[in-house]
């Protein structure tokens, strides 16, 4: 069957519902958040107009409710989605490491909102990215289409390696902003993503296995090793996945890294999410303005994009980390995970942390194009001025 | 790349106005991305909304600072709010009101090239018997900017209203669009 794409002009939070109708989820449980609550409204819609077969909807009292239905009906072989945000997903925080120790592809949608106090419903990384530790594979959306395509291909990843995937997208910048979003006919879909085929289910009786069993000090340590080998393989996977995602449909995403006009560049914009839309707008900006710049977009924080980051840090002079988090008493989360990477290796480029949009502040062309002033001067004097920047702080 | 402001109260459609819009230039064939201010909405307060129109893909994600155009759905906000904050040179203002091109003027900070009034809160009363003039703003949008079609926005209209009430905005539009005034500046 030909590949014609459904356009359609849907917000964030609609490619996410519409994607996990696509991928015929079987259970969702939820619990409602701003900026999260319109992927599940969407999803409920599709069930009471019957646009879904096959779905089991399981209204909870919580988020931490909403993961271990997940986690039940995954380990019942379903294929099990939900959503959350910020404060949401700080109370699934426990019951995240028990859907990847149990080896469960639960696929979640997180809205990227601000920690409260003081209360926000802004966008702001620190929430999923405080969940680097979970055992959970991560995907940051640039834009809706990415925020469709990539519940699409986790399912696909997830299932392969058995590890839980979370889609990340950015509160209201993506999930309440309309764009075009082409849709994949189902038939297409279901050729990319067939059933679900667990190696093990809690309902296969003539197979009886125990799940949330005690792990002694003589057995856990290779657990936590199986699961880091899956990390590791999930590399592969999310290539070829990619990959064959982009065959099929036009947009490949084989690359753990985007690399936007990076080829010939003295430094490079690195970033996760949303705000690297705006940074290659700026690239093309600062190109005709003769600065030799490119940007760099991690679309898996976990695994983390080892060998790409490598790669590219061989070849440039500067690169500018551009954070919306931060972990209190270091630096940007994903400054850290770049620095630590590449001190091991012979690619030291200068490398500076700007901390940027807060909690949703704006972050502009304008503002990337000071910061290439910055780092131009960076790179002419061989050093930094400072590793971590507060870029927008009233003064 | 077009940037479209829309200035409404929290419950007049300023954020469904932005949307339809953007799905009628959708229509066209055009790149389109539209986005509430990202706010903490109430009903009755000053709220903002927009909308951006290219003919390649839309890859900024910021909010907009100087637009091209600017749509006022609630007459009273030209006593509260400076809606031709940041508006280009060059730039439409669209406002619905029942008062004369005079009376708007002195109201507005900055003098646009192009000044396009309906009074849209009769229209929606008329035709819908409420006074929701989202869809009723859209028929003076695509007569003063030309941005769109009048049949593009009845289109999108009827995609977020079905049946009677979509049928019923579509001919709100259309009276909108009949009874817009415009003035170049």
């Amino acid at each position: 069957m030909e590949y014609k794409p459904i356009k359609k002009v849907i917000s964030g939070n609609y490619a996410a519902a519409y994607a996990a109708r696509d991928a015929r989820v079987e259970v969702v449980a939820a619990y409602p958040i701003t900026p999260q609550t319109s992927i599940i409204e969407k999803i409920s819609e599709f069930l009471a107009n019957g646009e879904v077969e096959n779905l089991q909807y399981v209204p909870v009292e919580s988020e931490h409710s909403a993961m271990a239905a997940c986690i039940g009906a995954s380990a019942a072989g379903a294929r099990a989605f939900t959503a959350t945000s910020a404060q949401g997903l700080a109370l699934m925080h426990e019951m995240l490491h028990w859907a990847s120790g149990a080896r469960l592809p639960v696929v979640m949608v997180n809205v990227n909102r601000a920690m409260a106090p003081p209360w926000s419903v802004w966008d702001d990384q620190t929430d999923s990215l405080a969940q680097r530790d979970t055992g959970w594979m991560q995907f940051y959306a640039e834009n809706n289409q990415e925020v469709y395509d990539g519940v699409i291909m986790a399912f696909k990843v997830a299932e392969t390696v058995n590890l839980p995937a979370m889609i990340v997208e950015s509160a209201f910048i993506l999930s309440h902003t309309y764009d075009i979003v082409e849709m994949i006919p189902q038939e297409l879909v279901d050729e990319f993503l067939p059933p679900r085929k667990p190696l093990y289910t809690l309902t296969d009786f003539d197979n009886p296995i125990a799940v949330g069993a005690l792990g002694t000090p003589a057995d856990y340590y290779e657990f936590r090793y199986k699961i880091e080998k899956s990390m590791e393989e999930a590399r592969e996977v999310i290539h070829k996945v990619g990959k064959e995602f982009g065959e099929r449909f036009g947009r490949d995403y084989s690359q753990m890294i985007e690399l936007y006009r990076t080829e010939d560049a003295d430094f490079v914009f690195m970033g996760l999410g949303s705000l690297m839309g705006t940074v290659k707008q700026a690239v093309d900006v600062l190109r005709s303005e003769g600065y030799k710049v490119g940007a760099a977009k991690v679309r898996w924080f976990r695994p983390f994009p080892k060998e790409e980051l490598y790669e590219l840090a061989k070849n440039v002079e500067g690169i500018a980390v551009l954070d919306r988090n931060f972990s209190f008493g270091q630096e940007g989360i994903l400054f850290n995970e770049a620095k630590g990477v590449l001190y091991n290796t012979d690619a030291h480029p200068l490398i500076k942390n700007y901390i940027v949009g807060l909690g949703g502040r704006d972050f502009t062309v304008s503002d990337v194009k000071k910061i290439a002033e910055n780092m131009k001067g960076i790179i002419e004097a061989k050093k930094l001025d400072r590793e971590v920047e507060w870029y927008h702080l009233k003064r | 790349m077009i940037e479209i402001r829309f200035h409404g109260r929290g419950g007049q459609g300023a954020v469904t106005a932005a949307n339809i819009l953007a799905s009628a230039a959708f229509l066209e064939g055009k790149y389109v991305q539209a986005f509430p201010f990202f706010g903490v909405e109430r009903r009755g307060a000053p709220v903002t909304a927009f909308t951006r129109i290219d003919e390649k893909p839309i890859r900024i994600k910021t909010q907009i600072y100087e637009p091209d155009v600017v749509v006022v759905l609630d007459p009273s906000l030209l006593d509260t709010v400076d809606v031709t904050t940041g508006l280009k040179d060059g730039g439409i203002v669209i406002i619905n009101t029942e008062k004369s091109k005079e009376e708007v003027l002195e109201k507005l900070k900055k003098k646009p090239a192009k000044l396009a009034l309906v009074d849209a809160t009769t229209i929606a009363l008329e035709v819908l018997g409420l006074p929701i003039t989202n869809t009723a703003i859209l028929g003076a949008v695509a007569k003063a900017t030309g941005v769109v079609t009048l049949e593009h926005v009845q289109k999108a209209i009827q995609e977020v209203f079905s049946g009677a009430l979509g049928e019923k905005n579509a001919k709100t539009a259309a009276e909108a669009f009949k009874k817009t005034v415009t003035y170049e500046l």
